[in-house]
């Protein structure tokens, strides 16, 4: 007979408000095994564990049971107190009286009973409990970046900067991301390429740094310590190595189709560099709107180019490659405004997005820096800001606040003050949030020194009267209603996710929210970390953040791929499969379901009789397997266990509830 | 026009909710819903006012108001309310708290003739039985 102890956590009134501690611990002394049962009010704590440690002691305990929140929290905390009091890990159990009882019942009576029976499994499946052995598994030191924003850059910057080899892919034919597109950078207003362009720069000459550009990930395997990814190599159809980006091709391209870079305020080329700072400086065909590939004439860019590097012939190439870790840096895309009409965005070339205006402002734009009205090129007096557009709107929007318009809106504000003297900035809010170091003293600015009207109260609808726009509203504070006549309209434009998201976080088995976001693996205590051990996240791939927040969780996630690389091997995880030959009749059911390919047939050579035969049987690869269980579910003559959750193991959590 | 507890506290904003099926509470006041209103000029108090007013228990200035009766249901506000909150059913539910209040019906069933109750048309009867009621 197994000696089993029993705690009973109360986390504060978590449990303790739902479940009856002292009738669960009764319960509990009537369990089969049970020798000691004990309760603290908070076992997680210093003192709860030293309680633990005590009672394996004292009470010669070979089997624990916390009951407690979900294993997902605490189980390695407590795995490693009843390691510490000399017992195999393994030989804990955790019942979920928290997550799975007291937080979705109000009942206290059948809570407690619920707790009771949740406690009662524990220890049915405890008692059975063997003792396990995590192997060391070699870890891979070089770390993969996906995306090649501010993020990725600052990621990939420090993880080469502590010494491990990075890669870093980036789909659009140059790094840089979202930030190489805004001119100034709030609180402080320094220009978004002096600060950004340096450190592309430092990524391009970095000698542990691998910019892989136009490329994206096709397929990613493995695990921590271990990942096999294949990128895609889209067709650059540009020499890499010949090409000395001298622009000529692009000048003398015929072929024109809306910038991306320039959200389609001008016309760029199909053979084309995104940006003049770009890195690599280096074009790209883009072969759905190149005049040769669309119709078999042209060659004009390969006729001019100096050095020979034209190649229409290049194909998509995939690579293979492995990595200790992964940061996700995939970034953001902007609301689209499709379903906002009453704003006359797309029917009125003088409504743009708060992107579009970011380009006017930009020396580098289609407007050299001059904030002038699209419809006809001349400077606006009166610019009328709207905020929250797609943004905290259930509705038909996101729910949730993209976190950055209110700022940036100030300093657009600020700047069409500072470029266009006498010009008058309106600024439609619904609440306006500012947290953050020194935000609440530039939004200040935007009202005191820069003379905008902030006026509470959300625009109903924009229409076209003559040359100008009319914006109605009413000022919710004085209840006046408002009508403004103004040369042009600025959508505070919402952030979604990537729009491939999804797509991306099923290929590195990670999880996200409602809206497509990355999920980080605590909200609060592991807030770079994903579900998956080894994949990171970075910027606003895990939700909307601004530059310096972005910045700090990149080097965040640098320090733990780092903490990661630093390992001199990684222990894997004992719950794997394991097959018992006498009962598997080789049918290799279990090779088909396996997601991780860890099963493949073996032959085996055994007597039967007096003969020696030979007989198809099926090998678990320990390094691969993940310990999901499929394998055990599909086999027929039950060959095949989980260790830690053998089919013995479950039955008796099963007969427990049920019997 | 004051907020107490116990104006904040009554049940008002509960039953416009029970009434309408509306989230009352849902409303941040971003007034869009206001800046939209075609018939806004005759209102004593505006859209979004209604559901603040509705959020501080005001019953007094709420049911006393113009506004429940100006509202035409046009549902622009509606189409536009970033929140779901469809006001035209909110007003809708003020204009039947005061309605039920008065009782008094203008018109009873039984003082219909059958042959009129047979030939009308069901909702301009409903209609009909509280429309002078105010």
């Amino acid at each position: 007979m197994k000696r089993i102890g029993v705690f009973i956590c109360w986390c504060g009134s978590n449990i303790a408000a739902t479940v009856d501690i002292e009738k669960a611990m009764a319960a509990a002394r009537t369990m089969p095994g049970v020798v000691h049962v004990d309760q603290n009010k908070y076992t997680c704590s210093g003192i709860g564990q030293a309680m633990i440690r005590g009672a394996i002691k004292e009470h010669k305990l070979d089997r624990v049971v916390v009951s407690a929140c979900s294993p997902r929290m605490h189980e390695n905390t407590f795995r490693k107190t009843v390691e510490a009091a000399g017992l195999n890990p393994y030989y804990l159990e955790i019942a979920n009286i928290r997550e799975q009882c007291s937080w979705v019942h109000k009942d206290k009576e059948a809570g407690t009973d619920k707790a009771i029976s949740l406690i009662r499994t524990a220890v049915a499946k405890a008692s059975r409990n063997e003792a396990l052995f995590a192997t060391e598994m070699p870890i891979e030191r070089r770390a993969l970046v996906i995306g090649g924003g501010i993020a990725g850059i600052q990621a990939a910057l420090d993880i080469a900067d502590a010494g491990y080899e990075v890669d870093v892919v980036e789909k659009e034919p140059s790094i840089g991301g979202r930030m190489a597109q805004l001119d100034k950078t709030f609180p402080t207003l320094d220009c978004s390429a002096c600060i950004l362009t340096p450190k592309m720069v430092d990524v391009s000459q970095h000698e542990k740094i691998n910019l892989i550009t136009y490329s994206e990930i096709e397929k990613v395997e493995g695990y921590v310590g271990n990942f096999t990814v294949t990128i895609r190599n889209k067709a650059r159809s540009v020499d890499m190595e010949k090409c000395t980006g001298c622009g000529d091709c692009t000048a003398k391209c015929p072929s024109k189709v809306e910038s991306e870079f320039d959200v389609g305020l001008v016309k760029r080329k199909a053979i084309y560099t995104p940006f003049p700072q770009a890195v690599p400086n280096k074009p790209a065909i883009d072969r759905a709107n190149c005049r040769w590939f669309k119709s078999g004439k042209c060659k004009v860019c390969q006729k001019v180019c100096p050095a020979d590097a034209i190649d229409y012939e290049q194909e998509d190439r995939l690579v293979t490659a492995r990595y200790g870790a992964i940061v996700v840096a995939s970034g953001f895309d902007t609301h689209k405004l499709d379903k906002y009409g009453e704003y006359a965005y797309g029917k009125h070339p003088d409504v743009i997005t708060s992107l579009e205006f970011e380009r006017l402002l930009n020396a580098s734009g289609p407007t050299g820096g001059k904030i002038l009205r699209p419809s006809n090129g001349q400077t606006p007096k009166n610019v009328a800001f709207i905020q929250c557009v797609g943004s905290r709107d259930k509705a038909k929007g996101n729910p949730y606040c993209a976190k950055v318009c209110c700022m940036y809106t100030a300093k657009h504000a600020i700047l069409l003050s500072e470029k266009i003297p006498g010009a008058k900035a309106f600024v439609f809010y619904i609440d306006v949030r500012t947290p953050g170091k020194d935000y609440e003293e530039f939004y200040n600015r935007a009202y005191e020194e820069y003379g905008a009207t902030y006026i509470k109260g959300s625009v109903s609808k924009v229409f076209p009267d003559g040359e100008q726009l009319i914006v109605r509203s009413v000022d919710a504070l004085s209840g006046a209603l408002i009508e403004l006549v103004v040369d042009m309209v600025v959508l505070a434009t919402s952030v979604d996710a990537r729009s491939d998201a999804k797509e991306l976080a099923q290929k590195l088995s990670i999880t996200t929210n409602a809206h497509n976001f990355f999920n980080e693996a605590h909200p609060k205590l592991r807030p770079v970390e994903t579900h998956t051990a080894g994949i990171f996240l970075a910027g606003a791939c895990q939700g909307p953040k601004d530059i310096p927040e972005t910045v700090a969780q990149a080097s965040a996630a640098a320090a733990k791929v780092t903490v990661l690389l630093n390992k001199k091997s990684l222990l894997s995880n004992p719950s794997v499969a394991e097959v018992n030959l006498k009962l598997c009749s080789g049918d290799m059911s279990c090779m088909v379901v396996c997601p991780y390919g860890a099963i493949t047939e073996k032959m085996i050579e055994e007597r039967r009789g007096r003969d020696m035969i030979k007989r198809r049987v099926a090998d678990v690869n320990s390094a691969l397997c993940q310990g999901c269980g499929a394998c055990t579910v599909a086999c027929r003559p039950g060959a095949i266990n989980l260790k830690g959750f053998t089919n013995e193991q479950i039955l008796a959590e099963v007969d427990a509830i049920c019997l | 026009m004051k907020v107490t507890t116990d104006k904040i506290n009554s049940n008002l904003i509960s039953e416009v909710e029970e009434i309408s099926g509306q989230k009352v509470s849902a409303c941040f006041q971003c007034a869009k819903c206001t800046g939209g209103c075609p018939v806004v000029w005759a209102m004593d108090i505006y859209p979004h006012q209604v559901l603040r007013y509705a959020q501080l228990g005001l019953a007094d200035e709420l049911l006393n108001s113009k506004t429940l009766w100006i509202c035409a249901a046009c549902q622009t506000c509606d189409s536009r309310c970033p929140r779901g909150v469809d006001i035209p059913k909110v007003i809708e539910a003020l204009r039947l708290i005061l309605l039920r209040a008065k009782g008094g019906n203008y018109l009873h069933p039984n003082d219909l003739p059958a042959k009129v109750l047979e030939n009308a048309p069901q909702q301009g009867l409903v209609s009909a039985f509280r429309k002078y009621a105010k």
